[in-house]
């Protein structure tokens, strides 16, 4: 066994906990799981039904944790995980999952499919079977500070252009601010839009809010990658700058992984629960909307849908926000039948757009079939979201089928109407 | 060994070593999966109603929007099989008699026609949900010995207890030992393989339904 392999299944041993033991237990191979993944329902594949891209780390369960398996291993029944099986496994639990956790919510026996993708990542890291795409992106959040290669001066070099195009100051490093807004590189370099429909909300809501110059990107490639000790380094640059600056409120941005690394994983990765609030944009700007700060001076008449993130939605709880939302900018929302919670995800998430390899851009682009499904059955030309990242999977699956429809950012969308 | 000493060994030993094998496996195996514990989570909870631990264990018995359309057989054939087998286990007389030298308990059975049509019903939809095992991509993808061999298991005593109650194939005394003998089978199986789903479900639900209601989703 090579050392890295032993690390590996030391990693997958160190995860395993009772609820994965449960989960294991429970499976009884219905399949329906296979019902809930876009990989499946687009491809027909059954090696991409969401149990099965578990199989190693059910082994090493069985093998390490019960008494069956034990035995079974000292006579020599058991097959044990190799790396070769673990490279095998790379495209089954990087490539082919996007963490968005539909799995999870139709397993009849209950089982959290998606917990344990999180879980087996990090023996797959440790082992060394990631995608490079996915490794370099983390690299460059560690050493450089954002998964693009974004430094600050780059940075500062936008909230310039920011403040000449929206006439407002954007602080940076101030003390005691009520917000520490936290950006995703995709925003900066892609979208900078957002940060100028930001700074005209607060302005408006007479909010204050600082960016700090060590702690500008919220997103956290270590926990895509599966490593918690790298995810660990990346955010707690956003928790040091947060109590340096005394902020009350560190506020995510629209990007749904950012969202889940610093909400949910945050304080698990630090070991101890956060002394500041972390909000989502979506439910700051919902707190405002229903103080009646965000008025429309006017509203989007074309039909539109939504399409909701998984992270932030599903696997992040920011349920009722988006929808009032839209119904507070667009004239004629349709709702579709899979949404909110349920709704399928763009194909790109859990790192899987940062993977550039052939196979890995034809399966995403297989995927978005159901997106551009959704698209067509709702019969509209406008979609609107609220995640950098699922913008641009979004984007490249309506360049892939030559598609028309036209994109939009929730945030962005609001400040565009803003009452002035 | 005649007939009726295989019976009285059935009905005797044999039925003594099954039930302890399945009582010490059930208790064995809740101890070596639960007692792994989990780590708390320290990020602040979100609360939303409807989601806990207790609403996903209720919750999961009905399929979510969409599924029904998606996997009809799952779905209905898993309720006429658990339910029917259920109703056989618990309400057939001599189940019932059973459990009351065991545990001193009892209550009224239906009646046995009705027993045994629901025997023919359960069977039927186990032939069904196996052939939908067989045909369907992604269950034959999945599926293990341990698949078919607890099919079987599980199967068997359905089977045997039918042919028994209607006389046919053997003499009832040799076909209720093997019904019974079949049973203990089951009962030794049960705790070592997927059939030991029956007691973990709920702690996965319950599990599913903690961890996603401490983030405010409902599951």
């Amino acid at each position: 066994m090579s050392a890295s392999l032993e690390k590996g299944i030391h990693a997958l041993k160190e995860v395993i906990d009772a609820p994965i033991a449960s989960y294991f237990e429970s499976c009884v191979h219905c399949g329906l799981c296979a019902e809930a993944c876009l990989f499946y329902t687009e491809t027909g594949d059954p090696k991409y039904t969401p149990i099965h891209k578990l199989e190693p780390l059910r082994r090493v369960y069985e093998q390490e944790y019960t008494l069956l398996g034990r035995l079974k291993k000292v006579v020599g029944l058991s097959k044990p995980v190799t790396d070769a099986e673990l490279d095998q496994w790379q495209e089954l639990v990087y490539d082919s999952c996007t963490m968005c956790g539909r799995c999870s919510l139709v397993c009849p026996v209950g089982n959290d499919i998606v917990y344990m993708v999180r879980k087996f990542r990090e023996g797959m890291a440790v082992s060394g079977h990631v995608p490079d795409g996915i490794r370099s992106a983390t690299k460059r959040t560690v050493e450089l500070g954002g998964p693009m290669g974004l430094k600050w001066p780059a940075v500062a070099n936008v909230l310039k252009h920011v403040e000449e195009n929206t006439g407002l100051k954007i602080p940076v490093d101030q003390a005691g601010a009520d917000y520490l807004v936290l950006l995703s590189s995709m925003e900066i370099v892609n979208y900078p839009e957002y940060i100028e429909a930001l700074a005209k909300i607060f302005h408006k809501a007479g909010i204050s809010f600082t960016l700090a110059s060590d702690a500008y990107e919220a997103t956290n490639a270590g926990i895509q990658i599966g490593s918690s000790d790298l995810a660990k380094v990346i955010v707690s640059r956003i928790v040091d700058a947060a109590e340096k600056l005394k902020v009350k409120n560190v506020l995510s941005p629209e990007c749904g992984h950012a969202y889940m690394a610093i909400r949910w994983e945050g304080p698990n990765l630090v070991g101890r629960p956060f002394g500041f609030n972390v909000v989502h944009v979506l439910e700051l700007l919902d707190e405002l909307r229903l103080k009646g700060v965000l008025k429309m001076k006017d509203k989007l008449k074309d039909p539109l849908i939504l399409h909701d993130p998984c992270q932030i939605v599903r696997r992040g709880g920011v349920l009722q926000a988006p929808e009032p939302l839209i119904q507070q900018v667009a004239e004629n929302y349709i709702p579709i039948a899979d949404k909110q919670k349920l709704n399928w995800c763009c194909g790109g998430g859990g790192g899987a757009s940062a993977i550039h390899t052939e196979e890995a851009e034809a399966l995403r682009a297989k995927a978005f079939k159901i997106k551009k499904r959704q698209i067509e059955e709702a019969g509209v030309d406008t979609m609107v979201t609220f995640c950098a990242n699922c913008r641009i999977t979004i984007e490249e699956g309506f360049d892939h089928y030559e598609m028309n429809t036209k994109l939009l950012g929730l945030t962005e969308l609001l400040a565009e109407h803003l009452e002035d | 060994m005649n007939d009726l000493q295989f019976l009285t060994w059935t009905r005797g030993p044999g039925l003594d070593i099954a039930v302890g094998i399945f009582l010490l496996g059930v208790l064995w195996r809740l101890i070596e999966i639960y007692t792994l514990g989990r780590k708390k989570d320290l990020a602040a909870p979100r609360h939303a109603a409807g989601a806990s631990g207790l609403h996903t264990v209720f919750r999961r018995s009905l399929p979510p929007p969409g599924m029904l359309k998606r996997s009809p057989v799952s779905y209905v054939g898993g309720y006429i099989f658990h339910i029917w087998l259920a109703i056989i286990v618990f309400l057939g007389a001599p189940h019932i008699l059973l459990i009351e030298n065991l545990v001193g308990l009892s209550w009224p059975a239906l009646p046995s026609q009705f027993i045994g049509l629901t025997a023919v019903v359960t069977m039927a939809t186990m032939v069904v949900m196996l052939a939908d095992r067989i045909n369907k991509p992604v269950k034959r993808f999945l599926s293990t010995f341990e698949d078919w061999f607890t099919w079987t298991v599980t199967f068997l005593p359905v089977l045997t207890g039918w042919m028994a109650t209607q006389h046919l194939l053997l003499p009832y005394t040799q076909m209720l030992a093997l019904h019974i003998l079949s049973a203990e089978i089951l009962l030794v199986v049960l705790p070592f393989s997927k059939l030991f789903h029956g007691f973990t479900l709920f702690g996965s639900r319950w599990y599913n339904g903690r961890v996603n209601a401490h983030k405010g989703v409902p599951v």
